[in-house]
């Protein structure tokens, strides 16, 4: 079963929701792995200190054109096709900015003299390994690389199937987001009680409202901001899943890169409950 | 000589458009016989990506050997290189004004990009 935390917004605990997540389930002898998809800017390892031993690259397919094959001027049948408009014609020949690629291979196609093939380009690094025992997978893109779906869907498919894998999405609503989405099972949404965690949960509401994904809300930092996030959740009729408390202790520990789940009391027991209601919410989904 | 000019209006007394890629349209300017005519740029405007390299590709097929404008970023540039075409930056006031200041020798062909690639 694939559980996607999400959230909308950056910074609302998406991370930690799922280090902590993993660290319970692990406890109560669950088999369970995670993924890190936030593959701009990786941090679960901080807090599950993973000894990732396998690290790969990740290309996507560029166009590679001969200019021995091409008729250049008399076609332009590939820059004209381009629906991401990384190909064009100068001086009579085909110029490629692979940067612009998304790797479709429609220009392969359509080429009637076969001049393009594939080549490659690097994109980032998956990497894989364990954390205590966790089977732990995380992407992180080249410096300057705006692809990140491609290496999303890498990540993905080099996590190890257990029965419970959870998937660290990266914030936003864009196609980052909804790639890491593709597949789940159930989304969890993280958000903070204000009006700007509120803002961009609807977003992400909206979002798994329209891919048709189950999903509930746990509140992080409950007991600051005000009642917005609460009034909306029994308004749109939404699971809270869990309320994680505002926090002093909860707060160090995380400043010094500590799980929650055994390091600050009461939490195991937010948890728990937490686990707990997720699984009643995809019982109720599922039926 | 055939001459573009990245231009904000169709006509010599255009503003220029500082920007080449997504500039409103080129206003292109034949030297030897002064004659003049306008293509818009509004299909690049919308582009996602890839608006500058599509505007190079759109002049050169003009036959302009060179392009007066405001900033240019690495990717156009690299494309207008390659096209042969010489490019002249930090074009400023109308297009006649752009085009006296090019034939008067004050501006010179750049030899990089002055902009940053961006998304």
């Amino acid at each position: 079963m694939r559980i996607a935390i999400a959230s909308g917004k950056g910074g609302t605990g998406k991370t930690t929701v799922v280090a902590n997540l993993a660290v319970h389930l692990k406890n109560s002898k669950h088999s369970v792995a995670v993924a890190d998809c936030d593959v701009e800017e990786p941090n679960l390892h901080l807090f599950l200190n993973p000894h990732l031993d396998i690290e790969k690259t990740a290309v996507v397919p560029i166009p590679e054109v001969d200019n021995e094959l091409c008729t250049g001027d008399d076609c332009g049948l590939c820059a004209q096709l381009c629906r991401f408009k990384s190909l064009i014609l100068m001086a009579g020949e085909v110029m490629v900015f692979p940067e612009l690629c998304h790797g479709c291979g429609l220009c392969t196609l359509a080429c009637p003299e076969k001049a393009i093939t594939e080549g490659s380009r690097a994109i980032g690094v998956v990497r894989s390994g364990k954390a205590n025992c966790i089977p732990f997978t995380e992407g992180e893109m080249k410096i300057g690389e705006a692809m990140a779906p491609p290496l999303i869907e890498e990540v993905k498919a080099a996590s190890p199937q257990c029965d419970i894998e959870l998937i660290d999405c990266p914030p936003g609503t864009s196609c980052p987001v909804i790639k890491a989405l593709d597949g789940v099972d159930f989304a969890v949404l993280v958000t903070e009680p204000t009006p700007f965690g509120l803002h961009d949960l609807d977003l992400a509401v909206l979002t798994l409202r329209q891919l048709r994904i189950p999903f509930g809300v746990v509140i992080n930092r409950d007991g600051m901001g005000n009642s917005c996030v609460h009034d909306y959740l029994n308004r749109e009729k939404i699971t809270l899943l869990g309320a994680i408390p505002h926090s002093l202790k909860a707060a160090q520990a995380y400043s010094k890169g500590l799980l929650h789940v055994g390091n600050v009391e009461g939490f195991d027991d937010h948890y728990a409950k937490l686990w707990e209601n997720i699984q009643q919410s995809i019982g109720e989904a599922r039926s | 000589m055939i001459i573009a000019v990245s231009s904000q209006g169709p006509g010599l007394a255009s503003s220029i458009d500082p920007r080449f890629g997504r500039a409103a349209g080129f206003v292109v300017i034949d030297t030897d016989t002064d004659e003049h005519s306008y293509f818009d740029n509004e299909q690049n405007l919308q582009l996602a990506q890839g608006a500058g390299i599509q505007a190079a590709q759109n002049v050169a097929k003009t036959g302009a050997q060179a392009i007066l404008t405001g900033h240019v970023g690495p990717k156009a540039f690299l494309a207008l290189d390659k096209g042969k075409i010489q490019i002249f930056l930090g074009a400023s006031g109308t297009v006649a004004e752009a085009l006296e200041a090019y034939k008067n020798g004050t501006m010179q062909p750049a030899s990089a990009p002055d902009k940053q690639g961006h998304w």
